[in-house]
């Protein structure tokens, strides 16, 4: 799919933010996606990048799998979650035939599409970009970090879950945004306890107290705990909108208080 | 190799150094001059090397975070159990490399001797080589692009001195892409056995497993079977069962059978494995009664069954 190169694509979107691990499968498209929800709860014209080129979760979650990805004058136009148009996405998993083709690609040709992503998604006027990312630190993150530098991100939000395993990778992700210039503006920690829905039993599943630990350790902002929540993961399955269907949730209160400490921490634009 | 175009014809393709697109390339001079079109000697130093290993076993997933480093532990652990088989576990995830603190080999570092990198030894029948050991600080990020992490891997391969081994297990990063395609590469000539395939139940982790079941398909690599890890939650007080990631549709029982590949088993979620994982200890000793434990056990009979009947077949045909 060749598209034009517009220089401008990202000029109408105020504030881009990375959703980094260093892990894999400690829910950086579920925090990008109710993050996105949340934003949009508040007001917010949101749009998703979703980079994950080997494993493009986003789609799903936001019931938007098969939709069609149709070229405009400035390029792709992302796909619209809603007749409003205040929340939009683009996935690889938009250009795959096959929803179980496997994206079998070396580094450069990753490196290539995401180049493409930045700089070719007409987005239009957004407050916000939620950028989710694939777990590691190579190819796709340089890439990715390279193309948004020119339009000068926010910041990243550093998922983990509490046990030291993921800590230890969370750590390396931490290093990595130094070196890349990427300022952290806090970390996430998902997948906090379990609280039993029959006698109200709260375990620590995945370990306790990694997240915190860490913030303090690197001296960056602990945004919060999320703790696991089967309607959460329920609604990510079916595609629909958590934040609006189940404010009684577990993990509705840590969301959307996440979700107000990034509105809080975003720099006033002028109109 | 970097900045190529992103048509890139392919470094040991007819048309390297001389398509279009490799007009202003800064690599064009190299594959116009058809060094990358020379075969990789280290494919045949790896089979050389590889003579030693009888069984080599892949352990992927197309998601991350399901258990494949758990697993690949764990599996290395049960089959060690038998003093007399020897067991090697090889972690090629690059950038996040867990296997050491699971292993409770943190710090550890890796020793050179005459026949090559020694690997860090659990039990006098358990070796372990993971780039983690490698690193100075838990804070060092791997920041490599696709072909210095292959190199490390070409590098894994060829230059540990394994010695006589029984099971190679190697652990590796979620995804398919060039930890994935160099390891099937290297290892191609050398024959490796076959892959155990991770997943949880929920449908957001069996979209991406079913990618890797066709990377597998599409690079010939047979799949011994597939585990659902994570499946279904015991209370500790009530005992009741809850399903945290919810098998939507179907779990990795129905896949199995849409996609006809084994089911090794399910093994649940058990507090107690995120712990010994942290503490770097085997879940089996801390917990030998779980029943995640016990699930284990039934997987690593059920994959020694499968990987033996399969060998069988291999021989007798």
């Amino acid at each position: 799919m060749e598209a034009a190169a517009e220089p401008g694509n990202l000029a109408g979107v105020r504030h881009i933010i990375l959703v980094l691990s260093g892990k894999g499968g400690v829910g950086r498209s579920t925090i990008s996606t109710e993050l996105a929800l949340a934003l949009r709860h508040a007001g917010k014209k949101v749009g998703i990048l979703d980079v994950d080129l080997c494993g493009p979760s986003i789609p799903r979650m936001l019931g938007a799998q098969g939709r069609a990805v149709h070229q405009c004058d400035r390029g792709w136009a992302p796909v619209f979650l809603d007749r409003e148009q205040s929340i939009s996405l683009m996935s690889v998993g938009f250009l795959l035939e096959k929803p179980d083709e496997a994206v079998v690609w070396r580094g450069p040709k990753k490196n290539a599409l995401i180049k493409q992503f930045v700089s070719d998604v007409a987005w239009g006027e957004l407050d916000y970009l939620v950028v989710d990312t694939p777990p590691g630190t190579s190819d796709e993150h340089m890439a990715t970090i390279e193309a948004l530098r020119p339009y000068q991100p926010l910041g990243a939000l550093v998922v983990t879950t509490p046990q030291a395993v993921s800590v230890g990778d969370v750590r390396r992700e931490l290093t990595f945004c130094r070196k890349m210039g990427l300022r952290v503006m806090g970390i996430v920690e998902n997948m906090s306890g379990f609280t039993c829905p029959h006698c109200t039993e709260c375990t620590s599943v995945f370990s306790r107290g990694g997240g915190e630990e860490l913030a303090q350790l690197a001296g960056v902002p602990f945004l919060g705990s999320v703790p696991l929540d089967p309607a959460l993961m329920r609604t990510l399955e079916e595609g629909h909108d958590f934040i609006q269907e189940f404010p009684g949730s577990p993990a509705f209160a840590a969301l959307t208080s996440i979700a107000q400490k990034i509105l809080d921490a975003t720099p006033a634009c002028l109109p | 190799m970097e900045e190529v175009p992103h048509d890139c014809p392919g470094a040991d393709s007819a048309q390297a150094g001389r398509g279009a697109s490799c007009q202003g390339c800064p690599n064009q001079r190299l594959c116009a001059s058809g060094a990358g079109a020379t075969p990789d000697t280290a494919i045949e130093e790896i089979k050389e090397k590889m003579k030693t290993v009888k069984h080599k076993i892949l352990v992927l997933s197309g998601k991350g975070g399901v258990g494949k480093s758990t697993f690949s532990a764990h599996l290395a652990h049960g089959l060690a159990e038998d003093e007399n088989t020897q067991i090697a576990l090889l972690d090629i995830d690059i950038c996040g490399p867990s296997i050491p603190k699971i292993m409770g080999l943190e710090g550890e570092q890796v020793h050179q001797s005459g026949s090559g990198w020694s690997p860090v030894y659990v039990e006098d029948n358990l070796g372990v080589m993971s780039v983690g050991f490698l690193l100075s600080s838990p804070d060092d990020a791997v920041i490599w692009r696709g072909p210095k992490k292959n190199g490390m891997i070409k590098q894994f391969l060829r230059d540990v001195d394994w010695g006589e081994v029984d099971y190679l297990i190697v652990d590796t990063p979620p995804g398919t892409s060039d930890e994935h395609l160099s390891v099937v590469r290297y290892l191609a000539t050398a024959h490796i056995d076959g892959a155990v395939i991770i997943t949880t139940p929920q449908e957001v982790s069996l979209q991406d497993v079913r990618k890797e079941i066709n990377f597998c398909r599409k690079v010939k690599l047979p799949i011994i079977g597939v585990v659902e890890n994570m499946s279904g939650f015991i209370c500790p007080k009530c005992k009741k069962e809850s399903q945290i990631f919810p098998p939507t549709t179907g779990g990795a029982e129905l896949m199995c059978q849409d996609l006809e590949v084994p089911l090794l088993g399910r093994v649940p979620l058990d507090p107690l494995i995120g712990k010994n994982c942290d503490k770097g200890q085997s879940f089996f000793i801390d917990a030998p009664d779980s029943p995640a434990t016990l699930a284990y056990r039934s997987i690593i009979q059920k994959f020694c069954n499968l990987h033996q009947s399969k060998e069988e077949n291999l021989i007798s045909s």
